[in-house]
């Protein structure tokens, strides 16, 4: 279960950013997650329903964009279909995308001078 | 409903990140505020902090001539065995250190010790993996620069490990005879980080149906660079292959003996 371990620092990267901003509320996470990045969506969405109580986060909503894996040749860019050998043209194929544990955008209510 | 915010409100429109975003000074009134969205675009990894740490550990062992391998598996893919048959056979050669993380006990290295490798335990409780701070905080307690061989015996999983960058020089995935020619398939973050897989416990194939075809057919499908060595523990079997992979792993010793010059960050 490292998605706890994940969402711990998330809310820290977070919670510098708001202490940051006297006043701030935390609206909105958006992160970013890989097919092959080995973290499980529903997993990082219940460790984060958990860990935000009492934290900068806990009236936040967290968005996650799911990016499919990508394995492309590297000399005639083709992409290898799921599932296959990962070699093309004689050469070992290069993952394109899909390995992504990303803290895209912060959201948060700031006060107006 | 506005898409680039959530905010549901098109009065509350995101303010540009450099401009709007400035910490208040110390002492500025308030005064009567009202809130405004604003969005800040952090595009970062999530382990950036782990990924840093890793990075310095790696730069400390390169420096010293270390070689780290972060040694992965399932929990009784023999990735202990391994290591006490390495020792055994190359402990005249090398200088050999190791930490072994696990839930709990010390008995992975009471064995590794036994086997002549200076070990130290990461007791991890209900961790599921070693992260690049456990390595480190165990480190201060290890002559490590004296190392030539530094072997991060992870947590037995063959999930979580594999995310956390330890500042290690190769990752090395044990997978035994008996755990399915699929395994790679089933699990392929794993098997996509690692640079070598040991394929363990090859003296039990006699009394097994397995088909070391399939199993290098699977790597290949999740490995782009796929290295298998055939190896047991129990017979010594593969272990010279092993070594000689390990041994053109060595770092250019070229900065080894080099002063620890920057000082050490936060512990």
């Amino acid at each position: 279960m490292h998605e706890y371990s994940i969402i711990s620092a998330l809310v820290d990267r977070v919670e510098r950013e708001a202490h940051a901003r006297p006043g701030a509320i935390v609206r909105r996470l958006h992160v970013r997650i890989g097919e092959l990045a080995g973290v499980e969506i529903s997993l990082l969405r219940t460790a984060f329903e958990t860990f935000r109580e009492r934290t900068v986060c806990a009236a936040a909503e967290l968005t996650i964009a799911a990016v499919p894996a990508v394995w492309r040749c590297l000399r005639c860019d083709r992409e290898l279909p799921p599932g296959a050998v990962l070699r093309c043209c004689d050469r070992p194929a290069r993952l394109a995308g899909g390995d992504d544990i990303f803290l895209d955008r912060i959201e948060m209510e700031v006060p107006d001078v | 409903m506005c898409e680039d915010c959530g905010c549901g409100d098109p009065a509350l429109v995101p303010v540009d990140p450099t401009g709007g975003f400035a910490p208040r000074p110390a002492g500025e009134a308030v005064g009567v505020s009202t809130p405004h969205l604003a969005a800040l675009d952090v595009h970062e990894h999530i382990l950036a902090g782990n990924n840093a740490l890793a990075s310095h550990l790696r730069a400390h062992f390169v420096e010293a001539g270390v070689l780290a391998i972060n040694l992965m598996g399932s929990p009784g893919s023999g990735k202990t065995a391994v290591l006490e048959r390495t020792a055994r056979l190359a402990g005249d050669r090398w200088r050999f250190g190791a930490v072994s993380g696990d839930l709990a006990t010390d008995h992975d290295a009471r064995r590794l010790a036994a086997a002549g490798i200076t070990a130290a335990t990461i007791t991890t409780g209900s961790g599921c993996h070693l992260d690049a701070r456990l390595v480190h905080d165990a480190l201060h307690d290890l002559p490590w620069r004296s190392f030539d061989l530094f072997a991060i015996e992870n947590v037995g999983n063959l999930v979580c490990p594999a995310i956390y960058d330890l500042g290690q020089a190769a990752n090395v995935v044990a997978l035994s005879v008996t755990e399915g020619e699929d395994k790679p398939l089933k699990y392929p973050v794993m098997f996509r980080k690692a640079d070598l897989v040991l394929l363990t416990k090859i003296d039990l194939l006699p009394h097994l149906e397995v088909d070391l075809d399939a199993i290098r057919d699977a790597l290949s499908r999740v490995m782009p660079e796929p290295r298998m060595i055939a190896v047991s523990a129990r017979t010594g079997e593969g272990i010279a292959e092993w070594l000689a992979w390990l041994e053109a792993q060595r770092p250019e010793a070229a900065g080894a003996g080099a002063s620890h010059a920057h000082a050490h960050g936060s512990r």
